[in-house]
Formats: C-alpha cells, sequence, structure tokens
C-alpha cells in the first residue's frame, strides 16, 4: 500500500514536471515568434524588393522619376517628403508637447492633472485615418482660406526662404501635411516627456527653489538638464511615428511625385506612395519598387526608433542608479 | 525693471505658454470630435446598421463593413493576445534576466512602433501573393502582428507589478512555476492584462494601411474568410475621397463610429486599471 501512494506521487510529480516544460517552451517559442515576426519583416522586403533595387541599382535612391507607363522608378521625392513633412511636424510639434508636458508635471492642480492627461492621450488613440479626413475636409481649407494666403504675402517675398512659401495656395500640400502630423504626434512626444520629467527627483527642484528659482528657472535648469537623454529619446519617438505614418498623410498630401521647392505645393511620401498605388500596380517591377520604397522606409524608422529606445535605456538605467 | 521683475515676467510669460500649448492640444482633440459630431449624427439611421454599402447615388448602409471589421478584430485577438500574453510571460517570468530577453525586448519595442503599412507589406508578400488573391484572414493575420507587441509590452509590465512575495509563498507551497503563473500572477494581473487587450483592440480596429492590400474591400455582404471583405476603415478611406455626396455622408458615420467606439474602448481600459488593481494606478 506504501508502495502505491509513492508510485501516485511520483506520477503526478511527473506530470507537473511535463506541464511545467510545456508551459515554458510555450511561452519561450511566443518570445521567439516576435524575434521570428521582424526577421520575416526584413526578409519579406529584402526579397520583394530585390528586383527593383537589382534594376536600378543605386539610382533608385538618387532619380526623381516615378513614371509607370514607362516602367522607371526613383524613390528620390517620396524620400524628400517623407523627411520634409516628418521635420516640419516635429519643428511644430516639439514646443507644445514640451508646453504639455511642463504643465501636467509642474503647473497643473491635481484635480486637473488626470483629466488633462487623459484627454491628451485620447488625442493618441484616435485613429489615423480620422486624422485623415479631418485635414481634409477642416484643417485644409482652413489653411488654404486664411493660412496659406498670409504666408505667400508675407513670407514669399523675403529672401532664401521665401523659396518655400511660393505658388498658389492649393490647401493640400506638404505644409497642410506636415500640420497634421504634428496634431498626430503631440501626443506621443508630451506623454514620453511627461514621464520623463516626473522621474526627476524632487529633492533637486526643492534645492532649486529653495535658493529662489521662479518655477521657469527650476524647470529650465534642473529639469530640463536631468531628462534631456529622455527628451530626446521621447522626440525620436514621436519622429518615429511621423515618419511611418500613412492614413493621414495620403489625404493631404495631394500625391504627386515630384520634389516642389514650394512647401505649398502638393508631394508625396514613401507610405502614402504605397498607400494609393500598391493594391492598383501591375507589373512585377512596379510593385517591387512599391516594396523597395517600403524597405527604405523602414530602414529609416528602424534607425530612429533604436536610438530613441537606446536614449531612454541610458535613462532608465541612470534613474535606477539614482535609487 | 530691476532683475527680479524680469525674472518674475519670464517666469510668467513661459508658465502661460506652456498652458496655451495644453489649450492647443485640447483644442484639437475638441476640433475633431466636434467635426466627427456634427458630420456623422447626420447619418446616422438604423440603415446604416442594417444595410449594405451602397454604389454612388443610391442609399445604403454599412453593415457589412461593420462585421467585417468586428470579424476581422476579433480573430486578430484571437491569434494575437494568447500569443502577446504567453510572450510577456516569458520576459517577466521565465526569461527576466536572460540575455535573449534584453533582444526581445528591443525587437518588441521595434515591432511596436514600426509603420503599420510594413507590416501590411509583410503579410502582403507572406500571403496574399500566395494564395494568388487578397483575403479577410489576411487582414486579420496583419492586424494580429500589430496586437502582438502592444499584449507583450502590457503583459510583462502588468506581471512584474505583482508583489514577488506572493509569487514566492507559491512556490513554497511546492507549486510548480508554471501552477504559480496560472493561479496566482495571472489572476493578481488580470485586469492589467484586460487592460493590454483592451488597448491592443482600441489600436487595431482603427488600422487602415495594414488592410489596404490585404483585406482589401468588397461591396457586398461576405463571410467567406479566404476572399477579400469589406472593413470600416477602408470603406471609409474610399468613400471620404470619393465625389459621391452618399459615399460622404457614410464615410464621416463610419468614422463617428469607429472613434467612439475606440475612444470608449480606451476610456473603459483606464478605469480597469485604476479601479481594479491599486498596483496599476499612475
Amino acid at each position: 500500500m506504501n508502495s502505491s501512494v509513492v508510485t501516485i506521487e511520483a506520477r503526478q510529480a511527473a506530470g507537473q514536471r511535463l506541464r511545467e516544460r510545456v508551459f515554458r517552451l510555450a511561452t519561450l517559442a511566443a518570445a521567439l515568434l516576435v524575434l521570428l515576426l521582424l526577421g520575416g519583416v526584413v526578409l519579406s522586403l529584402v526579397v520583394g524588393a530585390w528586383p527593383a533595387l537589382s534594376h536600378f541599382k543605386f539610382s533608385f535612391l538618387t532619380r526623381e522619376i516615378w513614371n509607370p507607363v514607362t516602367d522607371q522608378y526613383g524613390a528620390l521625392a517620396p524620400i524628400y517628403g517623407t523627411l520634409v513633412t516628418s521635420a516640419l511636424a516635429l519643428l511644430l510639434a516639439i514646443p507644445v508637447s514640451f508646453g504639455i508636458a511642463i504643465f501636467l508635471t509642474e503647473l497643473a492642480p491635481a484635480w486637473l492633472k488626470r483629466p488633462v492627461g487623459v484627454a491628451i492621450e485620447l488625442l493618441a488613440a484616435v485613429p489615423s485615418i480620422i486624422y485623415g479626413i479631418w485635414g481634409l475636409f477642416v484643417l485644409a481649407p482652413i489653411l488654404q482660406a486664411h493660412v496659406q494666403p498670409a504666408l505667400i504675402a508675407w513670407l514669399g517675398p523675403l529672401p532664401v526662404i521665401g523659396k518655400l512659401f511660393q505658388g498658389p495656395p492649393y490647401g493640400i500640400g506638404v505644409l497642410s501635411a506636415s500640420f497634421v502630423l504634428a496634431i498626430m504626434v503631440i501626443p506621443f512626444i508630451s506623454a514620453v516627456m511627461r514621464d520623463v520629467f516626473e522621474t526627476v527627483p524632487d529633492v533637486l527642484k526643492e534645492s532649486c527653489y529653495g535658493l529662489g528659482a521662479t518655477t521657469w528657472e527650476v524647470i529650465w535648469q534642473v529639469v530640463v538638464p536631468y531628462a534631456r537623454t529622455g527628451m530626446i529619446g521621447g522626440v525620436m519617438l514621436g519622429l518615429g511615428r511621423a515618419l511611418g505614418e500613412t492614413m493621414a498623410v495620403t489625404f493631404v498630401i495631394g500625391n504627386a511625385h515630384r520634389i516642389g521647392s514650394s512647401l505649398l505645393a502638393p508631394g508625396t511620401t514613401i507610405s502614402a506612395s504605397i498607400a494609393n498605388e500598391f493594391a492598383e500596380a501591375v507589373g512585377d517591377l512596379y510593385t517591387s519598387s512599391l516594396v523597395a520604397l517600403g524597405a527604405i522606409l523602414f530602414l529609416i524608422t528602424f534607425t530612429v526608433i533604436a536610438f530613441a529606445r537606446y536614449m531612454l535605456m541610458r535613462l532608465e538605467r541612470r534613474a535606477l542608479s539614482n535609487v | 525693471m530691476n532683475r527680479r521683475a524680469i525674472r518674475k515676467a519670464l517666469n510668467l510669460l513661459a508658465l502661460s505658454l506652456s498652458g496655451l500649448a495644453t489649450a492647443i492640444g485640447l483644442f484639437f482633440l475638441g476640433a475633431i470630435l466636434w467635426t466627427l459630431i456634427k458630420n456623422g449624427v447626420a447619418g446616422l439611421s438604423p440603415k446604416v446598421f442594417s444595410a449594405m454599402t451602397p454604389p454612388p447615388g443610391s442609399s445604403g448602409g454599412l453593415l457589412n463593413a461593420l462585421y467585417g471589421s468586428i470579424v476581422m478584430t476579433l480573430i486578430a485577438i484571437l491569434i494575437g493576445g494568447p500569443v502577446g500574453m504567453l510572450a510577456g510571460t516569458y520576459l517577466a517570468e521565465y526569461g527576466r534576466t536572460s540575455r535573449i530577453s534584453a533582444v526581445i525586448r528591443f525587437v518588441n519595442d521595434v515591432l511596436l512602433s514600426a509603420p503599420s503599412i510594413i507590416i501590411g507589406l509583410f503579410v502582403y508578400e507572406l500571403l496574399v501573393v500566395r494564395m494568388g488573391h487578397f483575403s479577410a484572414i489576411a487582414g486579420a493575420v496583419a492586424l494580429a502582428i500589430i496586437a502582438i507587441p502592444v499584449t507583450v509590452r502590457t503583459t510583462e509590465d502588468m506581471l512584474n507589478l505583482v508583489p514577488q512575495g506572493m509569487k514566492d509563498a507559491s512556490t513554497a507551497m511546492g507549486a510548480y512555476h508554471w501552477r504559480t503563473i496560472t493561479s496566482v500572477v495571472y489572476p493578481a494581473a488580470r485586469s492589467g492584462i484586460v487592460t493590454g487587450l483592451l488597448l491592443a483592440i482600441a489600436r487595431i480596429s482603427g488600422e487602415t494601411a495594414p488592410l489596404l492590400f490585404t483585406a482589401l474591400n468588397n461591396q457586398f455582404w461576405s463571410t467567406n474568410l479566404l476572399a477579400p471583405m469589406a472593413n470600416l476603415p477602408v470603406v471609409i478611406f474610399q468613400f471620404a475621397l470619393s465625389p459621391y455626396p452618399n459615399w460622404q455622408q457614410l464615410a464621416w458615420t463610419g468614422a463617428l463610429i469607429i472613434t467612439v467606439s475606440i475612444l470608449i474602448l480606451s476610456v473603459t481600459a483606464r478605469i480597469v486599471v485604476s479601479r481594479l488593481s491599486p498596483a496599476g494606478r499612475r
């Protein structure tokens, strides 16, 4: 009798060990799948882009032409549009995001902090296609009727930067796309900045206040220097968003494969080109060129995101070592 | 003006500007919601939920698109949810400090912020090219791939909030690790995990770019997962850019429905976090 109890226990223990192994393997497999996904994305982009890249060689990156009729493709215009819209969007979004983060961490009374914070986060939850149709039907007409004529009248005659504000006010174009992108990335950047500002130890701020500094001086001379790497990380995350954003841009950029010197002219971005043309692309070279655009976009965003994560990781490590 | 007055004035200016920045942010949220309500409510009628997407010029609804969106989102979360939870479990429990976990965390962060249209291209090459045609299942897989990194991240964060003492207590009772995880850690982190899933659903139900060349669109009622399927985001995209007033009206109504659903999901997720688990409160 004693021996049978032992065997039952042994069998139960063996069953437990088996389940342990199965569960552990299942979690490991799921975790490895994440790696596999990224590998699959990279591989499929390289394979899909290969025909176009081997056909056009390096000139794919340097030519502006994009002609499905003669099967000639170059990525310069979309790359230019992607970089310019994202840079302009950041230029508009960074000061606003910084202000929001300051308001949420240093100024807002406790009862206001949560609702305002949640409202800004909800702005991030609104799907990008909503920004797109809002940009097209609400923002673009306003820009066309009021903002762009003023820009043309005031900034157009100036030397150098006047070139950026030439031509008729279309409403849609590079400037409008940047504007919509800016509104989209504000919640992302300000959320990261807020979190980063909250890691600044109170002791540092209080000692600065104790020396008689104003709130602004505490922010500028204590909070910002302390949080600099994290702020850069947050901006880079926002940049990653802006570079890859598709639907919002597709609606308002005008989808013209050319590089206009004016910000008011229609242009295109990598993601907008893919979204507009991919489903209808006929011919292997056409499809492959669009995938090649995707590969370039992935390379750019990967670099930006990796840099952002590195900056934020550095900050996390420092925050840990301070504790 | 003495130095002190200048400093005070500068302070006031900077702080007012930061208040202004917040007002700008809130203004855009209000402006977008107001536009959606103004243009969307006009088209709300029972027909929206009972009729198919119409040809240009005649009246119709969004039934097939709503159905398609719900089906694809459900399949996506049924694939992506468990995979993301298991992977998050590995990162938080088994491989907490291993080197491969650091790599997986980094890769997961990259996937989390990768442009969704790239995921669409990937699934196009993976499924659509092989099957020879667009299909609902390809759309669902693309959405699942977007849901996975979100779930991995929130699951890991939430499991990390479970106090070590609870796990140690379970281990001291002789429980194996899997038993501790399924009977102690998961229940303790349940509300957090549910929040993560809700946020993942909110994220994927508005995604348009990855569906453009995976699920495509379908003007008719279709329940065939192997055929193209209508879905709300792509219908909104197509209808909003069309010159037909009845299509544009449906696009606005669809936009209102999708935004309100997503905002409700996001707010619910936040309430779940703050009500049910004090540990998850921010």
